[in-house]
């Protein structure tokens, strides 16, 4: 297994004028999963737009490494090159863009050294949508084009794992999903860290940490990461709610 | 669909250069002066060896021709300077009927073009015309055999005189506009379709017009008769060369739909910049008959054409289905026409542009559904998409809906690219070039799946070329 390392070392972010994240550091290595919480408005989704490059977020200081390759002046695309994939919160749409046609231009732009052979590209696909319970229809239509919340959610995740990435950042990817899916999902993050991927999870909920045990908890607020732990912390957040946070106990609590 | 880098664009560009953007060295067979008057015409025709009736029509259309003025309510017409162009070039003497009897510069030309390959994998038959005269036509024997007819419109004046003067100029008549006043008088070659009763044919026909020079003028008649109970698709290929000076193009298109017949008209059309545009297309619908309009239009400096379906006969139905980019400094203006004039009819026009580079894309359309024409139903959308902040989209639609009993809905929509779109593709490795092109060719597939995938392939990767001609979109 490759062993990779993403490092985030004091980010610094703004969206227009305000600063979002104010020195965020975190460091994720192959085969690791990592929970990142935190109230609403806090700059989780915020954090993974960055790490893709959105040009919206405005990085004043620190960096984004993959190995010792600096993200700094690398395009969207090319971070995705570089390994990265993030499955947004709000995944959009594009009507008419059938997904396998997108699918396939996104893997061979990902890796230009294989030689795709179509047909059985497609039948993985198909095998991959019947494992996360999607119709085989789905491969014809549009981009996440009238998709329930829950559907997109699940694409989001097939995509995770057949394009192969290297890290993967999951933002709220429980969000909407039944039961059933979110047992698939949890078990397709644990499908793409066997094979080496390391991996964010940004959640609200400790439902999806039941199922898919994180390495790493990190708590998020206002910003800065207020506390770091092992995959326990997370029973203690929902005990404890993010109220504990609140205060000047908020240095103390930074590894 | 493949991906697209910056090489590929760059090979393709060139293969599009090989492709259409080359001149045939022919020296003419014939060719009359430039500029248009009564002499020009009567040389034609003689050259021609018409009979006198088809003479006479043409001296009529002149005058109304003369008498019109230049449309003013669309694009700016002013460099059209009907002096300057030459109206009839023939290429060639010989018209063949095998590719091995087209002279070779001639052939090569339509071999660059992928015709007769076309031809061999996909087509019951295909005409091909250069400049002004059909230089080959071929339908399989077995269509042949069942009394479809499928050649270029001049051999049919002299094969089929009967049939041509019961259908020319009815559907289209010279005085409908001042393009179709010219190409009624300055006409010559285009095709002649006709299917007999009950005959269908399971592959499509193609016609396929090449332009050659500058101040050249094109304008082919097509005539497409379907007998009662017959179905064709028939294809239209248009190309050229480019010029710093401008082309003209204007042909007519007559389609006679009869009873319970089938027609559907595939018209893709991938001019260069330099040519102005302005096809009238019109077909009638009888009874229980279906006309489908499916157009692509690339290229070109101006470009008008609105087919249109007259729904004469109770339960006729139609389609039109367009395609236009303006990418660059060019004006696209594009619609349909539909007139529902017998009861139960319904049409559905659905009209996709793009906008980009300072290009303008105009859809400008009528629906009238006439009184009497009970339980009718129409629906009209047309949605564009514009590029960026110097491109422009107008909509024009005229609906006159004077029938109480009949359904009638309209949707318009203007969009641009998000940029959360685009950042999402890029997210997935696409540059950004391609998923600009990703987006549009998304926006285009409701009309682009219905043309034939030998024809849609090359569309999409014309469309990736427009988008990257001026330099990337956005
Ligand atoms: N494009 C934007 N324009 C304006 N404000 C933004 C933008 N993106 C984020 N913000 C603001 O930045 C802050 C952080 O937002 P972010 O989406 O990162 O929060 P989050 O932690 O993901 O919240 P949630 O748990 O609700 O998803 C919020 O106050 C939000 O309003
Ligand atoms: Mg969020």
């Amino acid at each position: 297994m490759d062993s990779n390392v993403l490092s985030i070392k004091n980010l610094r972010v703004s969206v227009g004028d305000k600063e979002i994240l104010k020195g965020v550091t975190i460091t994720v290595k192959s085969g690791e999963i990592h929970a990142l919480m935190g109230p609403n408005g806090t700059g989780k989704s915020t954090l993974a737009h960055t790490i893709i490059g959105s040009l919206r977020y405005k990085v004043n200081s620190g960096e984004i490494m993959i190995n010792d390759i600096n993200l700094k002046d690398l395009q969207v695309y090319e971070r995705a090159r570089a390994g990265l994939f993030v499955a947004f919160q709000e995944p959009v749409s594009v009507q008419g863009l059938r997904f396998i046609n997108y699918l396939r231009t996104a893997y061979t732009s990902l890796h230009p050294e294989e030689r795709l052979e179509y047909k059985k590209f497609v039948e993985e696909v198909k095998e991959l949508l019947a494992y996360f319970g999607l119709d085989s229809s789905f491969i014809d239509r549009g981009l996440n084009d009238g998709l329930s919340g829950g559907e997109k959610k699940r694409m989001e995740a097939l995509q995770m794992l057949i394009l192969k990435p290297k890290f993967i950042i999951l933002d709220e990817i429980d969000s909407g999903l039944d039961i059933d899916a979110l047992k698939v999902v949890s078990k397709a993050i644990g499908r793409a860290k066997e094979n080496g991927a390391g991996i964010i999870i940004i959640t609200h909920y400790q439902r999806i940490l039941d199922y898919i045990k994180p390495d790493y908890v990190h708590v998020l607020i206002n910003g800065r990461i207020a506390e770091s732990g092992s995959g326990d912390l997370a029973k203690l957040i929902e005990e404890r709610g993010y109220e504990y946070y609140r205060g000047g106990e908020i240095d103390a609590k930074v590894e | 669909m493949q991906k697209w880098n910056e090489n590929e664009v760059e090979e393709v560009k060139k293969l599009n250069e090989i492709k259409y953007d080359f001149v045939t060295n022919v020296k003419p067979a014939y060719q009359v002066q430039k500029g248009i008057s009564r002499s020009v015409i009567e040389e034609m025709s003689r050259e021609k060896k018409e009979p006198d009736w088809m003479r006479n029509i043409r001296l009529k259309a002149l005058e109304i021709f003369l008498s019109k003025p230049v449309p003013t309510w669309g694009p700016d017409l002013s460099e059209l300077n009907f002096d300057e162009i030459t109206y009839y070039i023939k290429p060639e003497d010989r018209k063949a009927n095998n590719w091995e009897d087209v002279p070779k510069e001639i052939k090569d030309t339509f071999d660059k073009l992928g015709v007769p390959e076309m031809e061999k994998k996909y087509l019951a038959g295909s005409v091909a015309q250069l400049q002004s005269e059909g230089v080959y036509s071929r339908l399989k024997k077995q269509w042949e055999d069942k009394g479809v007819i499928f050649m270029d419109m001049d051999s049919a004046l002299q094969k089929y005189p009967d049939i041509v003067r019961e259908h020319f100029g009815k559907v289209v008549p010279p005085s409908d506009n001042k393009f179709a006043a010219l190409n009624t008088a300055a006409w010559s070659g285009g095709s002649f379709l006709y299917i007999p009763r009950g005959v269908s044919l399971d592959l499509p026909v193609q016609a396929y017009f090449r332009m050659n020079g500058a101040l050249e003028g094109q304008f082919e008649r097509t005539m497409i008769i379907a007998e009662p109970g017959a179905s064709v698709h028939y294809i239209e290929g248009c190309t050229a060369p480019t010029y710093s000076q401008y082309s003209l193009h204007a042909a007519i298109v007559e389609v006679y739909v009869k009873e319970g017949s089938k027609v559907r008209y595939t018209s893709v059309q991938n001019w260069s910049d330099n040519i102005i545009n302005g096809p009238t297309k019109r077909a009638w619908v009888e009874k229980n008959g279906r006309m489908e309009w499916v157009q692509g239009s690339l290229g070109s400096k101006i470009t008008m054409t609105y087919p249109s379906s007259i729904l004469r006969g109770e339960y006729a139905s139609t389609s039109n289905l367009n395609v236009a980019l303006g990418i660059g400094p060019v004006w696209k203006d594009n619609g349909a026409k539909v007139i529902h004039a017998a009861p139960n009819t319904s049409s559905k026009v659905v009209a996709k542009s793009i906008s980009g580079k300072g290009g303008m894309s105009v859809y400008r359309g009528q629906l009238r559904i006439n009184p009497g024409a009970y339980n009718s139903k129409a629906s009209v959308q047309c949605d564009a998409l514009i590029l960026d902040d110097i491109s422009k989209s107008n909509t024009y639609p005229h609906n006159e809906i004077l029938e109480e009993s009949a359904s009638f809905s309209h949707e318009a929509s203007v969009g641009k690219i998000s940029e959360e779109q685009v950042d999402y593709l890029m997210s997935r490795g696409i540059r950004e070039e391609d998923a600009r092109s990703l987006i549009v060719l998304g926006f285009l597939d409701d009309v682009l799946k219905e043309i034939p995938l030998e024809y849609s392939i090359e569309f999409n990767k014309l469309v990736k070329l427009e988008m990257n001609k001026y330099g990337a979109v956005g």
